[in-house]
C-alpha cells in the first residue's frame, strides 16, 4: 500500500501527523518533512496517528528518533493506535521509553498541555 | 551551491561513482551515497558486489579497476579506484536500507582447494564479507535453519549511527567497586519461566534490570555478542538426535556487528534495528547504574583451519589476517583451527577500530578478552615482551575509561596469570583465585596460606598493580556451575556427544558425599552451605568479584562442565529455580549489599599488613581459633582475618571493623574474637551455619553478638562480623 503522510495543526497547537501504508527508506523523507513542518508551526505536542500504518522499517524508526530530537524534550510525542506489528517494533527498539504509546486518540491526555 | 565533492565522476552500467575515501574502512554513509573501502595488501583485483536484501543474485558487480564511462561526456574512460593497498569508491543513489554488499577479490597463488595449505587463498568466485561490516545478515533469527546453498551466506549490511543517547553516559564506576555478573544473552531469558515478552534477546534483558538491581549487580559481562554462526560445526547428538549448536558463540564472524539472532528485531532482517535494540538496552542499564562489559574473541575467527569455509579474512588477505606456517598451514594457539595475526599492524588497527567503535557507538564500558595471551604473541607465535596491541589498547584515548580484562592464558600453553603485560590498565581473570578457593572449600590440606593471598587481592601476583587487577571468580561459563561444583566429583558431558572427553578434568569439585542430585537432607544442607560459603568469601575478598549467571539461584547443568553446544534448558537460567532457591538468592544479595556498604572490602591498593594510620591495628590481621594466632600449618582448615576500618577511608569517612572466620573443617570450632576499641562491639552479618533468616542480615541491621569474646563456627561454615 502506498505511503502517505499528512499534517493537521489543531487550534491548541497539537500537531496530528497521520501515517498510512508502509514506511520505509524510500518514503521516510516525506514523514520527516511533516515533522519539520510541525516544528515550524511551533507544535506543543505531536500525535502520530498510526492506525493505518502497516509497516515501519528502520528508516521510519530513524524519523521517530529524529522527531524526538527535533522537537526537544519539552514536546511530548504520542504514538496513537499503532498496529500490533508497528507497536512491536517500537517496543523492541526501546522507543516506547521516549514516545508515549496510546491505544486511541485521547484528547484528555494529548490536549492537556 | 551543491558540494562538488559529492558529484559522480564515473558511470558503470548506469550507477554513478567517484573515487572513494580510503578511510574509514568498510561502508560509510556519505552525502548522496555510500563510500566503500577495503584493504588487501596482496590483492590484484577487486569487485564490489551489490545485492538487494535477501536476493541470491547481485544487481550489479562494479570493478574497482576497469573501463567506466565519464559521467559528464559519456566517453569510455579507464580507471582504478585504489590508493596504496586500499580499494575504495563511492556509489551514489543507493537505497542503503535495502542493500547488502560484498567483495570478490583475486590475487596471486591460484586456487587453493579446501583442505590444502596456502599462503594466499584468493578465489574470485566467492563473495566475501567486509571485515568492517557493521551489520551482518544471514543468521537473523536464532536457530532458523539456513539455506546451505546460498552463494553468499553471511551478508554485510549498512547501518545508521544516529541513535539518540540523550543525556545517558557510561557510569564509569571505579573498577574496585564492580560486582560483575557473567551472562549469556540468550540463556538469561530464553527459559519459558522468564516471562519475558521477547525471550532470549537484548530486549528481554531490559525487562530483567530490576532483578539485577535487587541482586546488587552493577556490571554485566555478556558472553560473545559479535555476529557468529550458531550452525558452525552443528551436529546431531548420536544418541538423542538433538541438534547441537554453537551456543556460546566463541567464534567470530565480524568484529563490528552485533549478533542479529540475539535481537528481537533480528527477524525484521534489518541490522540497524538490531543495533538500536542493543543500544537501547545499554542506555537503560546505564541509567540504572549498571555497566556493560563484552566478552570479545579476537584470538581466532569462524573460518577455522584449511578445511574451514572462506567467509571473509582469508579470501581478502590470508597472509595478513592469520598466523601461518611457512608452508601455509594455520598456527592454532586458540585450539579452534586458526589464530588471528593480532600483532600485524593491519590486524592490530582492525582490533583497535572495532573496540573504539563499540566504546563510542555502543557506549560499552569494558572488554574481557578471550584467550588474551594470544594477543601478546608475535606473527610466528612467540610471546613478546612488549606486545604492541596490548600496549596500544592500554593507552588508547577512546578506550581511556574502558575496563580491559584479560583471560591471561591461551590454548597454546601460554599461562600469564600474574604476569600479563598490563601497562597499568589490564586486569585478569584470576584462575588462581578460582583454583585456590575451590580447594579450600573442599577442605583440602595446605590451602590456608594460598587463600590468604587470594582474599587480599592476590598481592603475590599483582603487587604493583593494585587489587582490581584481580577478577575474582569461583565459577564462570567454562566449567561447573556453583551448584554442580558441590554436586559432582567428575564431569558428565555425555550430552556433548564427545564420549565425555571434552571439558576440563581438574575441577577441584566435591560432591558432598553423593554424585548428582540427592534427597538426603544432610547432603542438600551441606551443598547449600558450601554455595553460601563461596558467595561469602568471594564478597569479602579484595579485588573484583564475578558471579556466573544463575549461581545465585543454584543453577545446575547436570554436571556438564562444557555446555557450549546446548541451546536447551541445560544451559538456560530457569527462573523457577530463583523462586525455589530464594534462600540462596537472598544470601547472595545480602553479601553483595554488605560489600557495597563496606569500602574496607573494596580497597584500591593492597593491604600492607601493618598500621600506617596509627589506629592501633594493622589494616589486616590474621587469627585462628585463638585470636592473633593464625594456624598456617599444612593441616589447618581454619583461618580468620580482621580488617580495621580506620584504614579504609573514603570521602572522610572511616569504615567499620570486619571480622571473617572460615572453618572448612568437618567439625565445628570456637573462634576467640579479637577485641575492638572505643566501646565498639561485634555484630553478626552472616553465619552460613545458621538457618534461613539468620544466615545473613541487611547491612546496618545486624544483631549484636551476645558473647563478645568468642563465636562458634560450625563445620564447613563462614562467619562474618561487623564491629561498630
Amino acid at each position: 500500500m502506498a505511503f502517505d503522510a499528512s499534517l493537521e495543526m489543531t487550534a491548541n497547537g497539537i500537531a496530528k501527523i497521520t501515517l498510512t501504508g508502509e514506511l520505509d527508506a524510500s518514503v521516510a523523507t516525506t514523514f520527516r518533512d511533516k515533522v519539520e513542518e510541525a516544528h515550524t508551526h511551533g507544535a506543543k505536542r505531536v500525535a502520530l496517528m498510526l492506525s493505518g500504518l502497516d509497516y515501519i522499517a528502520s528508516a521510519g524508526i530513524r524519523v521517530l528518533v529524529f522527531a524526538r530530537q527535533k522537537m526537544g524534550s519539552d514536546v511530548e510525542i504520542f504514538a496513537v493506535a499503532p498496529t500490533p506489528q508497528v507497536n512491536e517494533t517500537i517496543e523492541m527498539t526501546g522507543l516506547h521509553y521516549s514516545l508515549r504509546v496510546l491505544p486511541s486518540y485521547d484528547a484528555s491526555v494529548i490536549e492537556t498541555v | 551551491m551543491d558540494r562538488i565533492d559529492i558529484y559522480p565522476t564515473h558511470l558503470f552500467e548506469g550507477h554513478k561513482l567517484r573515487f572513494g575515501r580510503p578511510s574509514p574502512f568498510g561502508a560509510s554513509v556519505v552525502p548522496g551515497g555510500i563510500n566503500f573501502s577495503v584493504f588487501s595488501r596482496h590483492a590484484s583485483y577487486c569487485v564490489l558486489v551489490l545485492f538487494h536484501k535477501g536476493d541470491d543474485a547481485p544487481f550489479v558487480e562494479i570493478p574497482f579497476r576497469g573501463m567506466f564511462e565519464h559521467a559528464g561526456t559519456g566517453e569510455p574512460v579507464w580507471n582504478e579506484f585504489r590508493i596504496g593497498n586500499v580499494w575504495t569508491m563511492t556509489v551514489f543513489d543507493l537505497d542503503y536500507e535495502e542493500i547488502e554488499y560484498g567483495f570478490k577479490i583475486d590475487g596471486p597463488g591460484g586456487r587453493v582447494a579446501r583442505g590444502m595449505p596456502g599462503v594466499h587463498r584468493f578465489d574470485p568466485s566467492i563473495v566475501l564479507l567486509d571485515p568492517y561490516a557493521k551489520a551482518i545478515g544471514g543468521r537473523d533469527v536464532w536457530g532458523a535453519t539456513p539455506d546451505w546453498d546460498k552463494p553468499y551466506p553471511h551478508r554485510a549490511r549498512i547501518i545508521y549511527d544516529d541513535f539518540d543517547w540523550e543525556s545517558s553516559a557510561p557510569p564509569e564506576i571505579p573498577m574496585e567497586d564492580l560486582v560483575i555478573y557473567e551472562m549469556h544473552v540468550r540463556g538469561f531469558t530464553r527459559h519459558p519461566s522468564s516471562g519475558a515478552k521477547y525471550p532470549g534477546t537484548f530486549a528481554a534483558i531490559r525487562e530483567k534490570i530490576p532483578y539485577l538491581k535487587s541482586l546488587g549487580i552493577n556490571c554485566i559481562e555478556l558472553m560473545p555478542i559479535y555476529e557468529f554462526d550458531e550452525f558452525e560445526n552443528s551436529r546431531t547428538h548420536p544418541d538423542t538426535g538433538e541438534l547441537l549448536l554453537n551456543y556460546w558463540g566463541y567464534s567470530t564472524m565480524g568484529f563490528f556487528a552485533p549478533k542479529a539472532g540475539f535481537a528481537a528485531t533480528g527477524k525484521s532482517g534489518d541490522g540497524t534495528m538490531v543495533a538500536d535494540e542493543l543500544k537501547s538496552l545499554i542506555k537503560e542499564l546505564h541509567e540504572n547504574g549498571i555497566e556493560v562489559i563484552l566478552d570479545v574473541v579476537f584470538n581466532h575467527t569462524a573460518e577455522g583451519n584449511e578445511h574451514g569455509p572462506t567467509i571473509s579474512y582469508r579470501g581478502i588477505d590470508n597472509a595478513t589476517y592469520y598466523m601461518l606456517t611457512p608452508d601455509g598451514y594455520y598456527y592454532n594457539f586458540s585450539g579452534t583451527g586458526n589464530t588471528l595475526n593480532c600483532n600485524n599492524p593491519i590486524v592490530r588497527s582492525m582490533v583497535l577500530d572495532a573496540l573504539r567503535y563499540w566504546a563510542s557507538e555502543f557506549h560499552i564500558d569494558g572488554f574481557r578478552f578471550d584467550l588474551a595471551a594470544i594477543l601478546g604473541r608475535d606473527p610466528w607465535g612467540a610471546p613478546m615482551a612488549n606486545p604492541p596491541l596490548l600496549e596500544a589498547l592500554a593507552y588508547d584515548p577512546i578506550l581511556g575509561k574502558c575496563k580491559l580484562i584479560a583471560e591471561a592464558w591461551d590454548a597454546g600453553g601460554l599461562y600469564q596469570v600474574g604476569s600479563f603485560p598490563a601497562y597499568g590498565r589490564w586486569a585478569e581473570w584470576n584462575g588462581k583465585y578460582r583454583d585456590g578457593l575451590r580447594r579450600f572449600l573442599k577442605g583440602e590440606p595446605g590451602t590456608v596460606g594460598d587463600i590468604a593471598q587470594r582474599i587480599q587481592g592476590s598481592p603475590d601476583l599483582y603487587s604493583t598493580r593494585g587489587t582490581s587487577a584481580s577478577i575474582n571468580f569461583i565459577t564462570c561459563h567454562d566449567g561447573f556451575t556453583l551448584a554442580d561444583l558441590f554436586m559432582f566429583d567428575g564431569k558428565h558431558n555425555d550430552a556433548n556427544g564427545e564420549n565425555n572427553n571434552d571439558g576440563a578434568n581438574d575441577n577441584n569439585s566435591w560432591n558432598c558425599g553423593w554424585e548428582g542430585p540427592s534427597d538426603d537432607p544432610g547432603i542438600t544442607r551441606l551443598r547449600l552451605r558450601q554455595m553460601k560459603n563461596a558467595a561469602a568469601i568471594m564478597m569479602v575478598s579484595q579485588g573484583v568479584p564475578m558471579i556466573l549467571m544463575g549461581d545465585e539461584a543454584a543453577r545446575s547443568q547436570g554436571g556438564n562442565n562444557n555446555a557450549y553446544c546446548h541451546d536447551t534448558p541445560l544451559s538456560w537460567f530457569d527462573w523457577n529455580e530463583a523462586g525455589e532457591n530464594a534462600e540462596l538468592t537472598r544470601f547472595f544479595s545480602r553479601c553483595i549489599a554488605f560489600r557495597h556498604a563496606h569500602q574496607a572490602l573494596r580497597r584500591k591498593d593492597h593491604l600492607q599488613n601493618r598500621d600506617v594510620v596509627g589506629s592501633g591495628y594493622a589494616d589486616i590481621t590474621w587469627h585462628g581459633t585463638k585470636a592473633w594466632n593464625a594456624d598456617w600449618s599444612a593441616f589447618s582448615r581454619t583461618i580468620a582475618f580482621m580488617l580495621c576500618g580506620k584504614h579504609a577511608v573514603r570521602a572522610g569517612h572511616a569504615d567499620d571493623y570486619i571480622y571473617v572466620a572460615m572453618n572448612m573443617h568437618w567439625e565445628g570450632h570456637s573462634f576467640e574474637l579479637p577485641g575492638l576499641p572505643d566501646g565498639r562491639s561485634w555484630h553478626v552479618f552472616a553465619n552460613t551455619g545458621a538457618g534461613s533468616g539468620a544466615d545473613a542480615f541487611e547491612p546496618g541491621s545486624e544483631p549484636r553478638l551476645d558473647d563478645q569474646s568468642s563465636i562458634l563456627v560450625g563445620d564447613r561454615s563462614v562467619v562474618v562480623l561487623v564491629g561498630r
